[in-house]
């Protein structure tokens, strides 16, 4: 395949990045987002003809005679040769997951720029912001199409850079700044266990390359040579620490803690970067890395678990949150954590794939899936937010009347979420369901359980929005946004009413061998049901004003307030990082640092000085002292002298 | 009663130290030249003496005096163009006013 | 031995060079001070005649006592207002003065009088001829000081040159 293409979908982001990074202050509001908006829609169009090239044209490049998918790098330029074997490229890799992850984020990134257009509109430092969307995008694109995991890697630490920008956008306010040191902290911590997987994988594999390290994986294994490490063999310490630096991308649990926060950006951010693209790029990881990681049986059982958990705990406390946006927020790591698990259990766990290695397909067919009703969700709530001026479902409610396109794409959105048919979030859960029971009923249950859920708080959430009470919104009557903020509401509700029938096996399999995914009537007949049922649960407790809600927090009071405060992680953290950390190792090392090492050079300092201070009246100027020293002197050599040579 | 070398050199120790006491005490710069040449003159009073003391066959020490009141004129005439040069920026001669050149 | 008339010559001459050397540092007027260095300066050149040194003894009258305290009274006049005694010393910087002058007199003195044993009187010398001298002076063969001579002249030179410059009204 000719590079043209590839390379300028990723030079134009960068392009509009520096063009309006440099140039915007230049410009007028208007001009600075259409000049990013056509740029985006440019990226986005190169990269579905780029997308549809690499699926249906049936190229011998892309595809071998048996029908899998290969795996083609368009270029591969060496950057830092360290060693001959040992060397790292920057390229662009394509196959079915990179060229999906091109569709997705394209689609998103160029609707959030037509979304922001109204969102945005007259906010101060608006270029800047369309700087940093094209920043974003850029790294995001070199990310997903990285052919080593060093590349990976580089591209993982910008988009990190650039979430940390977009969340500080409004750095006038305080916590804005403190939830873009808070993500970018925390995400660093995390990557430095990816960099230590990186490494040591690299150091017994020689190889950062992804297609030498995913085809017939099993000699990575071999090279190790049996070599552990407390225990466990290298090989599970590397992809734990890689899967560590997926954890803080992909908020896992315990690593959470900085996507809620990260909600205090724009709200069109948070649908691109903290819902639909960067979070999963945790999910991204494990599945470019998964023939790897299939080796490690314990490895996987450690994604499962993690993800089971944090799906669970995401979703309990999505069930009391009072944000909207933090609603939304958990529920993507909620469903994160579903992908996750969905990966997990795509391997068997003693090297080989589990049921075909469904977990893996479902497990990106929901990441497509949720990217579309996520996003949705979130530039819907954007809508609300933008109309009401406030993130509290409190100061919403009956909203169904005034604003009628949010509120049917926002339904189409929960209707998604909480995996009701023809809905895209039905398919893909659907999946992920019958992928977790065939590797364990138990984590099967748990899950369907965690689906409920779900349901469960998204209706929650909508009825609140737009039903529940009807209160006086005065003369200034929330109504439906521009037709900039529509279109891409409009589009991503129709996009996730049939992107469910997409037949996404022929396109994304662990193997990239085509195969027909068929539904397992019991899983899907008996997790719609359940989801109905919370659905109807949701509808009696909130669909009217009444007293129920509060009735149920008072019978579990316990329980709401843990909800509430999810679980107290925040207060935990802070407990670590302030009362042991800062005072049991930071304060001590300070006073060390300030008395002992700072003190001894003041103390050198001073000596000097008291030193000069003594010996400078030497120096008086005064000519007869010298003379008076340099006789006295003199006499004393000449006294030395004649009393050695009697 | 003989008088030998310590006779003579015992005066030119004398007029050296006193051109010392000069030096270190007197603050007029001119006044400090003068005991400066007051040491000098002993110095070469030396040469003369131990000359003529212990080797009365030869003159180096005699041209060695000669050379040193030709320099010595050099040096004065040098240092009194100074001194006056002083009195002109500075209105007086005390050498206690000239300490620019300390810490 | 010696006859009396050259012991009380040189008896004279020690204590016009005690006498006046100590007055010459410790008068308070400067021009006092200056005619004291003309009288020791004489008082050498008489020290210079009794040790046969005769052309030396000319020379330290014409250069010293003729040239350099006539300059020295030029640069008094040049600098000293009518009435204007030397300044008042102060005691530590007499007490100093005196102690490196005693100290000297002590180290130097010990070490001259204890080699006294050593000293003999007088050696006869016939008086350097002045033929000779300038002869010396002039040759450059070996012990010829013709080198030092020119060294000294271009030394003038420039000490004429420099006081110029430097003594030059800007």
């Amino acid at each position: 395949m000719d590079a043209t293409l590839p390379i300028i979908i990723l030079a134009l982001p960068l392009f509009m990045f520096l063009l309006l990074g440099l140039a915007g202050v230049k410009m007028s509001h208007k001009a600075a987002a259409w000049l990013g908006i056509l740029g985006m829609g440019t990226t986005a169009t190169l990269s579905y003809i780029t997308a549809f090239t690499y699926f249906f044209s049936q190229n011998p490049e892309f595809v071998s005679a048996t029908g899998e998918r290969l795996q083609h790098v368009v270029f591969n330029l060496t950057w830092l040769a360290f060693t001959p074997d040992l060397v790292i490229s920057l390229g662009f890799l394509l196959d079915p997951i990179s060229a999906l992850m091109l569709v997705v984020i394209t689609t998103i990134s160029f609707m959030v720029h037509l979304y922001s257009l109204g969102y945005m509109e007259g906010e101060r430092g608006f270029q800047r912001y369309y700087a940093f969307l094209s920043l974003f995008s850029f790294s995001m694109l070199g990310l997903v199409v990285a052919t080593n995991i060093f590349q990976m890697y580089i591209f993982w630490e910008l988009v990190g850079a650039s979430s940390y920008l977009l969340i500080g956008f409004f750095y006038t306010k305080h916590s804005a700044v403190s939830a873009s040191k808070k993500a970018f902290i925390v995400t660093r911590f995390a990557d430095l266990g990816f960099l230590i997987g990186i490494l040591v994988l690299s150091y017994y594999s020689q190889t950062f390359d992804f297609i030498r390290l995913t085809t017939d994986s099993s000699w990575v294994l071999a090279s190790t040579g049996g070599a552990t490490f407390m225990g466990a063999s290298v090989l599970t310490w590397a992809l734990v620490l890689i899967f560590m630096g997926g954890m803080g991308k992909s908020a896992m649990l315990p690593l959470h803690i900085w996507l809620p926060d990260a909600m205090e950006g724009p709200t069109p951010v948070s649908a691109l970067i903290h819902a639909a693209t960067m979070v999963v790029a945790g999910v991204f990881l494990v599945a470019r890395m998964f023939p790897v990681y299939i080796l490690e049986g314990s490895a996987t059982t450690i994604i499962v678990v993690v993800g089971a958990l944090t799906a669970f705990y995401a979703a309990m406390v999505a069930c009391t949150q009072i944000d909207i946006k933090r609603v939304l927020a958990f529920s993507t790591i909620s469903q994160i954590a579903f992908m996750m698990v969905s990966l997990g259990v795509a391997s068997s766990g003693n090297g080989e794939v589990c049921h075909h290695g469904l977990g893996y397909m479902a497990s990106l067919f929901h990441m497509f899936t949720h990217a579309m009703f996520k996003a949705l969700l979130f530039l819907g709530a954007g809508a609300l937010i933008h109309a009401v001026h406030s993130n509290d479902y409190t100061a919403m409610g009956g909203l169904r009347k005034y604003m009628p396109i949010t509120h049917w794409t926002f339904l189409i959105g929960c209707l998604a979420i909480a995996g009701i048919p023809p809905f895209s979030g039905f398919f893909s859960k659907d999946e992920i369901l019958s992928a977790a029971y065939a590797w364990s009923p138990y984590v099967g249950i748990w899950m369907t359980v965690v689906a409920a859920l779900t349901a469960f708080y998204m209706f929650r959430l909508y009825y609140l929005i737009f039903w529940w009470n009807n209160p006086d919104y005065g003369h200034h009557t929330p109504h439906d946004s521009p037709w900039c903020m529509n279109v891409p509401l409009v589009f991503l509700a129709a996009v996730s009413c049939v992107a469910g029938f997409i037949p996404f096996g022929h396109f994304v399999t662990w193997n990239r061998m085509p195969y027909d995914i068929h539904l397992d009537p019991v899983i899907a007949v008996s997790s719609v049901v359940i989801a109905l049922l919370a659905i109807a649960l949701a509808t009696r407790m909130y669909a009217r004003e009444n007293s129920l809600p509060a009735r149920f927090r008072a019978a579990m009071p316990r329980l709401w307030d843990w909800c509430y405060h999810r679980f107290y992680w925040d207060e935990l953290y802070i407990f670590i990082t302030h009362r042991i950390i800062f005072n049991g190792i930071c304060r001590p090392i300070a006073w060390f640092d300030r008395h002992i090492i700072d003190g001894t050079m003041d103390s050198f300092a001073t000596l000097a000085n008291r030193a000069s201070d003594e010996i400078k009246p030497l120096q008086s100027g005064q000519i007869q002292q010298y003379v008076w020293i340099y006789l006295m002197g003199a006499l004393a050599l000449g006294v030395i002298t004649i009393l050695c040579l009697i | 009663m003989e008088i030998t070398a310590l006779y003579y050199l015992l005066p030119a120790l004398f007029m050296f130290c006193a051109g010392v006491y000069g030096f270190i005490t007197r603050k007029n710069m001119i006044a400090m030249l003068i005991s400066l040449e007051l040491m000098l003159n002993g110095v070469d009073m030396n040469f003369v003496i131990f000359n003529r003391f212990l080797f009365p066959g030869s003159m180096e020490g005699m041209y060695f005096t000669l050379f040193a009141i030709g320099i010595a004129a050099a040096e004065t005439a040098v240092a009194i163009a100074i001194i006056v040069n002083l009195f002109r920026s500075k209105g007086n001669v005390d050498v206690t006013g000239l300490n620019e050149m300390k810490f | 031995m010696e006859s009396v008339g050259s012991i009380i010559m040189y008896a004279v001459v020690a204590l016009t060079i005690v006498i006046c050397s100590v007055l010459a540092v410790t008068t308070r007027k400067i021009l006092r001070s200056a005619t004291y260095l003309l009288f020791t300066l004489f008082a050498t050149a008489a020290i210079y005649f009794m040790l046969d040194y005769e052309f030396l003894g000319g020379v330290q009258i014409a250069v010293y006592a003729g040239g350099i305290v006539v300059l020295f009274v030029f640069a008094i006049l040049l600098t000293s207002r009518p009435g204007h005694d030397s300044e008042k010393l102060t005691s530590r910087s007499r007490r100093t003065g005196l102690v490196a002058a005693v100290a000297t007199a002590i180290v130097c003195g010990w070490s001259l009088c204890s080699r006294s044993a050593l000293m003999a009187g007088l050696p006869q010398m016939s008086n350097p001829d002045m033929k000779l001298i300038g002869a010396r002076l002039l040759s450059s063969d070996a012990g010829g000081l013709l080198l030092p001579f020119e060294a000294v002249s271009v030394l003038l030179l420039a000490c004429i040159i420099g006081a110029v410059v430097i003594g030059r009204r800007r």
